[in-house]
């Protein structure tokens, strides 16, 4: 067999095979979370000369990068409105944001609600990884109550966000959250919210081991033996009661798709354009 | 119409299809205008959750193809220094414009200033060289608005257009020639075999062709520097590369940028440096100073940044001295110093911002430090 077969993978049309090796940490999660992603554009059918991948800043920002596909990577936590800026200059382009917690629920919270509000046709791939990678470690607004960060040496104080009941209470029309163990179901969601018009998000949970599980003494394997027994796959559950809190279990699935919204550019279109009469 | 409604109406005459916005006075109605006319030609407008969210919008929808602008005052222009940034090295054209009013922090919402004139140049960090205008009347924002957009797509580049308060909500009379008079300019497109095309190579006048999204190219921007396929790469070497090639788009291309306008300079024994509404007081002050037989001129500044230094330097050579007639306490005319290189004096008349300049502070300033001879 020829090296070059040997080495070759089917997702590599869709990649910049001349970038890798990534940057990614052995045992990190953001890999998979990307491979499922590029396997749902695959799948979805969509045209793919016509997708943009926009990411921010940190690990999960990295995907852009690699990414065979008009990609931008752009400053810290304004993936989502570049994206838009994108989307409402060609509404024919499928626009999918891939990035992180801290990237798009922390400094990049405002831009995300309001996305969500407006039903902006986009796709929020959210990769949480519980804390802040890049930068070595440190509390994140995802981070587990009590759990340790550079910035919490004696456990987090603070509570994190339930991202699924954030972006449903803000208006998004199509609401996900697995982990990367779920493969499947995570490629099946991501598959419909690239099909689905207005603003989808799909949070998905991912081991850190360098970081997060280090600093909490949870080993790889471990972590991923959390992401199996202390989570529950509830469709439809209602987003209230998805708190991110492993001691409950955390509820993964999917809990909104609701096609009836009219999409941002829709709205746009049939409000501010003057109609043929 | 106002300065800021001659703005709307320039951006639409350079075929601007996108505006991400928020509202602040005293740019306003540079948005309401734009968000009443841009979806009747085809355009886009957005009132985004904040300015940093603009910028970022302005920064995709250029991405996406469209000759996209947003307008401000100094609160917001800080947050769009982010974005600004991105702009600059993703090489993305685009045109933000600053109502300047009186700073710092919230200052005086409702009054002009020229107060943002080293931010304009130096407000995102890192290097960087841009373009900034700096009209001085309504008529000037409509035309300088379409130069802005003309030299975004030419370079590659965001443009600024400084104007301020006063300029924005005067109302005057605006002429608007017919549409076939106006030229305007599209960035260099990419073209050729898809899987050779360098996003960043530089091209004609060192200005990359540029592939939008949804063309096939396959492009991949970052803020990270990169080398010209646009692939990150953290070296010296190609930090070197990146920021040189991104300073000589601009420095390289000083004859084709640079402009200034000069009013009774032949013989001028002092000048008068301006720019923007200030370049009105001037304007008025060389004239009273002739009646009092001094031989005064005025430079006016068009493009303030780049900063016409030469152009300084040689009347530095000829004439007694400048006055920096501007709405703060010296920024362009620390240039002026620095370009007059102490062959000559060259000193302020500003204030702190609020109200114009009156042509009485700039005489004053002149027979304080010049002893001229009278004609």
């Amino acid at each position: 067999m020829k090296t070059s077969q040997a080495q070759s993978h089917p997702l590599d049309p869709l990649l910049r095979t001349d970038r890798i090796p990534h940057i990614w940490c052995p045992g990190c999660g953001i890999g998979t979370a990307f491979a499922t992603c590029l396997n749902a554009m695959k799948d979805s059918g969509i045209d793919l000369v016509q997708t943009a991948m926009v990411s921010g800043i940190g690990c999960s920002g990295r995907g852009a990068g690699y990414v065979k596909l008009d990609s931008y990577h752009t400053t810290h936590g304004r993936a989502i409105p570049f994206a838009t800026g994108l989307k409402l200059a060609n509404p024919k382009l499928n626009v999918v944001v891939f990035s992180g917690d801290g990237d798009l629920l922390a400094i990049g919270g405002n831009h995300f609600i309001h996305a969500a509000r407006r039903n902006m046709d986009i796709t929020v791939v959210c990769v949480n990884n519980f804390n802040y990678g890049m930068t070595g470690g440190q509390v994140a607004a995802t981070t587990p109550h009590l759990a340790k960060t550079t910035t919490t040496p004696v456990g987090n104080p603070e509570n994190p966000f339930n991202a699924p009941l954030l972006a449903y209470a803000s208006g998004a029309t199509y609401v996900a959250r697995w982990t990367i163990l779920h493969a499947r179901d995570l490629t099946e969601s991501i598959t419909e919210a690239l099909l689905h018009p207005g603003f989808s998000f799909v949070e998905v949970l991912s081991p850190c081991p360098v970081n997060y599980g280090r600093r909490n003494r949870i080993k790889p394997m471990d972590m991923l033996k959390i992401f199996r027994e202390k989570t529950i796959i509830r469709n439809d559950a209602r987003p209230t009661e998805l708190d991110l809190d492993f001691d409950k279990g955390i509820v993964l699935g999917k809990f909104v798709h609701d096609t009836d919204r009219p999409s941002c550019v829709e709205l746009y279109d049939k409000t501010c354009r003057p109609q043929e009469r | 119409m106002t300065g800021d409604e001659a703005c709307a109406e320039g951006a639409l005459a350079a075929g601007c299809t996108f505006f991400g916005g928020y509202p602040i006075t005293p740019a306003t109605e540079i948005a309401e205008r734009m968000a009443a006319r841009l979806p009747r030609v085809g355009g886009t407008f957005i009132q985004m959750e904040d300015e940093i969210a603009a910028m970022a919008a302005v920064v995709g929808a250029s991405c996406a193809g469209a000759r996209s602008m947003s307008a401000t005052s100094g609160p917001g222009f800080s947050l769009m220094m982010e974005n600004l940034g991105l702009a600059v090295v993703m090489e993305t054209p685009c045109v933000l414009v600053n109502v300047q009013r009186a700073g710092p922090s919230t200052g005086l919402p409702t009054m002009g200033a020229q107060g943002d004139m080293m931010q304009a140049r130096w407000g995102s960090h890192g290097h960087y060289e841009i373009i900034a205008l700096a009209p001085s009347s309504a008529q000037e924002v409509f035309y300088q608005t379409i130069l802005a957009f003309n030299l975004a797509e030419k370079y590659r580049t965001p443009v600024l257009v400084m104007t301020d308060e006063v300029v924005g909500h005067l109302s005057e009379r605006v002429v608007i020639p017919d549409a076939r008079e106006i030229q305007t300019v599209y960035r260099p497109r990419a073209k050729g075999r898809k899987d050779r095309y360098k996003p960043f190579e530089p091209g004609e006048r060192g200005v990359p062709p540029m592939a939008i999204a949804g063309e096939g190219f396959a492009v991949h921007m970052t803020g990270l520097t990169h080398d010209e396929r646009g692939y990150p790469v953290m070296s010296v070497e190609c930090q070197e590369q990146m920021v040189t090639h991104l300073v000589g788009k601009i420095r390289n291309n000083l004859d084709d940028i640079l402009m200034t306008e000069s009013y009774r300079l032949e013989d001028a024994e002092v000048v008068l440096v301006s720019y923007g509404v200030s370049a009105r007081t001037a304007l008025a002050t060389v004239d009273e100073a002739r009646e009092r037989g001094i031989k005064a001129g005025m430079l006016k500044l068009v493009t303030v940044w780049p900063f016409p230094e030469d152009e300084i330097r040689r009347l530095a050579q000829r004439v007694k001295g400048f006055v920096t007639v501007e709405l703060n306490l010296g920024q362009i005319h620390l240039e002026v110093q620095r370009a007059a290189g102490g062959r000559v004096p060259a000193v302020l008349a500003g204030h702190c911002g609020g109200t114009l300049i009156s042509p009485d502070q700039v005489l004053d300033a002149i027979e304080q430090h010049f002893s001229l001879s009278r004609a």
